[in-house]
C-alpha cells in the first residue's frame, strides 16, 4: 500500500497539492512514482506561466512511459523544482518531499473540490487491481 | 497472435453495420474504367498488356540509354561525387542490407553499432551534442527542423519561421506542404539581388516575435552567408537558429556549433553527398542533429551505446518516450523509421574517407568551382553574378536565354547547370553552374570551349 499523507490534498490524476498560504505546491504521489517506474527526465513549466485547474502543465518521463502532469488548481507557476534536472529519481525515492512547481491560486476555492488522503487511497487501491 | 482473417459472416455483419452491399460497392467513388474488372479479367484503359521479363529488360536497356553519361555541371541540391567502390560493395553485403530497417527493438546489433557510428560521425561534423539516425530528405527535415523548433521555443511560443529566399526552393515549398495546416507561418526574408546573400545591414530591429531563423549554409546559389551575425541576431530575438546545411561542407567550413556566440541549435539538411549516388531524386536522407537542451523534442530514431548485465557494450534504441508508440498523440517523433541503407552506405564512405579525405573533397570541390568560373566569365556575354565567398556552386549570368544554352551545351552532352528563371526570376538569365572534385581540368576546359562557341 503505498504511503498517501493526510495533511495533502490530491487529485484522480495522482497529484498532489500542500498550500500555505495562497501558494500551492504540487507533486505526483507515490502511487503514480510506483506505476511509472524509474523516472529519467522531468519536464517543468516555465516560471510565470498560467494554468487552468486540469491544463497539462508538466511531463515525467520513466524506463516505461511519458505522462503529462495536469494542474490541479488554477494559478500562476511562481517557482519550479529545478533540482530534479539532475535528479529525477528523487520523485522515485520521496515523492513528497519533491515536489514539481509552486502555483499562487487564482481560486482557492478549487481545494474543496479535490481529494482528501482517506479518498485518494480508494482511488489509488481501485486503481491498482 | 496468430492472424485470423475476417470469415464471410464477418465480412457481412461488418457491410450491414455500415450499411452497404458489398465491398464492391466500398470502392464506388472510383470511377469504373479505372477499376480492374477481375471476374472478366477485362483489360484498363490505356495500359498495355504485361510483357515477358526479357523484352522489359530490353525497353528499360533503351530507355536508360537514352540518358547518355553527360559531364554534369548541376548541383542544385544533389551532387555528384566520387563514390569508392568499397562503399556500395559492402552496403549491399547481406549482413547490412537484408537488415537495414531498425523499425524494431530487434534491430541487430550490427545495425544498431553502425547508426551509433553514424550518428556520432554527423555529430562531430556540426558540432552538436546529439544526431538522430537520419530522415528521409533534406526538404523534410527542414519540416521536421521547423516543428521541432516551434515546439521547444517556449518562451517565444510564436507560429512564425523566417526563411531566407536563399534556402532551397524545393526545400521550402516541402516544408510549407508539411507545416501549413499545423498553423505555421513561414515568412520569406528576402536576400540582396547584388551579392546573393542575406545582408546582415537589411535585418531590422523589429522582427516581431518569431521561434526560429533558417540560415541556409552554403545557400541555394552556392554562396556562404554571414552565419555568425545572422545566429546572434535571431539569439538576439528571442528565436532559434537552424541551420540547413550540406555536410560535406562542413568537412572543410565552420560547424553550426560555432556560428556566432551561441551557435546553431538545430542542424538539418541533405546527406545525399556523401556516399549516395544521384539516381533521378532519390532515395537520398536527411540529417539531424541538435543541442542537448532540445534532444527530447527530437524527432526519429536514436541509437544510444549502454552495457548489458554482464557489463559488455551493447547498443540500443534509445528516447522512445518521444515516439508515437509510448507518447501517442503528444509523441515529439512520428518518424519510426529512417533512410537505413542510405545512412549505411553513407557511414562506410565517411569511414574510408576519413575527416581528413572530406576536407580535401570539399577544398577539391571549391577549388573547381574557382576555375570553372574564371574561365566562364572569361567569355564575353558571360558574368559572375555574385561576388562573395561560396562553395562549390555559383551563379553566372548570361547574355542569351538560360533555356537556349543549357539546349545547345546539351547536344553536346553537358549538363551545364541549373536554370534560376523559374525560381528567381529578378536575376534574368541566371545559371547556377556546379564543380565537384570529379571534374578534372580537361572537362572544365571543354565545358568553357562549348559555351564560348554558343556566344560567338
Amino acid at each position: 500500500m503505498s504511503n498517501v499523507p493526510a495533511e495533502l490534498k490530491y487529485t484522480k490524476s495522482h497529484e498532489w497539492v500542500s498550500v500555505d498560504g495562497d501558494t500551492a505546491t504540487v507533486g505526483i504521489t507515490d502511487h503514480a512514482q510506483d506505476l511509472l517506474g524509474d523516472m529519467v527526465f522531468i519536464e517543468l513549466p516555465d516560471v510565470g506561466a498560467s494554468f487552468e485547474k486540469g491544463d497539462d502543465c508538466a511531463v515525467v518521463e520513466s524506463v516505461k512511459a511519458a505522462s503529462d502532469v495536469y494542474s490541479p488548481l488554477s494559478g500562476e507557476v511562481l517557482e519550479v523544482n529545478d533540482a530534479l534536472a539532475d535528479a529525477p529519481e528523487a520523485v522515485n525515492n520521496e515523492p513528497y518531499a519533491s515536489w514539481l512547481f509552486k502555483l499562487k491560486m487564482s481560486d482557492a476555492s478549487q481545494l474543496d473540490e479535490m481529494l482528501d488522503a482517506a479518498s485518494y487511497s480508494g482511488v489509488a487501491a481501485d486503481d491498482s487491481h | 497472435m496468430p492472424f485470423v482473417p475476417h470469415t464471410e459472416d464477418d465480412v457481412r455483419s461488418m457491410l450491414e453495420a455500415i450499411g452497404v452491399e458489398s465491398i464492391d460497392d466500398l470502392f464506388d467513388e472510383i470511377p469504373k474504367n479505372l477499376r480492374y474488372d477481375l471476374a472478366n479479367e477485362t483489360p484498363l484503359e490505356g495500359v498495355p498488356e504485361g510483357m515477358p521479363e526479357s523484352d522489359v529488360a530490353r525497353l528499360m536497356h533503351d530507355r536508360a540509354s537514352q540518358n547518355g553519361a553527360p559531364l554534369c555541371f548541376m548541383g542544385a541540391g544533389a551532387y555528384e561525387h566520387h563514390i569508392p567502390a568499397a562503399v556500395w560493395e559492402i552496403t549491399t553485403r547481406g549482413e547490412f542490407y537484408s537488415a537495414y530497417t531498425p523499425y524494431q527493438a530487434e534491430a541487430s546489433q550490427g545495425t544498431l553499432q553502425l547508426l551509433y557510428e553514424f550518428q556520432t560521425m554527423m555529430a562531430s561534423l556540426t558540432g552538436m551534442d546529439v544526431s538522430n539516425g537520419s530522415l528521409y530528405d533534406g526538404a523534410s527535415s527542414l519540416a521536421e527542423a521547423v516543428l521541432m523548433a516551434v515546439r521547444a521555443n517556449r518562451k517565444s511560443k510564436s507560429k512564425r519561421i523566417l526563411v531566407p529566399r536563399t534556402t532551397h526552393p524545393h526545400y521550402r515549398k516541402t516544408a510549407n506542404a508539411i507545416v501549413k495546416n499545423q498553423g505555421i507561418t513561414l515568412e520569406e526574408l528576402d536576400y540582396d539581388h547584388q551579392g546573393g546573400f542575406i545582408d546582415p545591414a537589411s535585418l531590422t530591429d523589429e522582427p516581431g516575435d518569431f521561434a526560429a531563423l533558417v540560415i541556409p549554409y552554403p545557400n541555394f546559389f552556392g554562396v556562404l552567408e554571414e552565419v555568425d551575425v545572422l545566429t546572434d541576431w535571431a539569439h538576439q530575438h528571442g528565436a532559434l537558429v537552424i541551420a540547413v546545411v550540406n555536410p560535406l561542407a562542413l568537412g572543410l567550413l565552420k560547424s553550426p556549433a560555432e556560428w556566432g556566440v551561441k551557435g546553431a541549435d538545430i542542424v538539418c539538411g541533405e546527406g545525399q553527398p556523401l556516399g549516395v549516388p544521384m539516381a533521378s531524386g532519390g532515395p537520398y536522407y536527411g540529417i539531424m542533429c541538435c543541442k542537448q537542451a532540445l534532444v527530447r523534442q527530437m524527432p526519429g530514431r536514436i541509437v544510444g551505446r549502454t552495457v548489458d548485465l554482464d557489463g559488455k557494450s551493447g547498443y540500443t534504441l534509445t528516447l522512445q518516450a518521444r515516439e508515437q508508440h509510448i507518447r501517442r498523440s503528444k509523441a515529439t517523433s512520428n518518424i519510426c523509421t529512417n533512410q537505413g541503407l542510405m545512412v549505411t552506405a553513407s557511414t562506410i564512405h565517411m569511414a574510408l574517407l576519413g575527416a581528413e579525405g572530406l576536407k580535401r573533397v570539399a577544398a577539391q570541390s571549391h577549388a573547381n568551382k574557382q576555375q570553372l568560373l574564371e574561365k566562364l566569365t572569361a567569355i564575353n556575354g558571360v558574368t559572375n553574378l555574385f561576388n562573395r565567398p561560396s562553395f562549390h556552386e555559383a551563379v553566372i549570368q548570361l547574355e542569351l536565354p538560360t533555356s537556349d544554352v543549357l539546349a545547345s551545351l546539351a547536344q553536346s552532352n553537358i549538363l551545364g547547370g541549373y536554370s534560376l528563371a523559374e525560381d528567381y526570376p529578378e536575376l534574368g538569365n541566371a545559371l547556377l553552374v556546379c564543380a565537384t572534385e570529379t571534374k578534372n581540368d580537361a572537362d572544365l576546359e571543354h565545358y568553357a570551349e562549348k559555351l564560348q562557341a554558343i556566344f560567338n
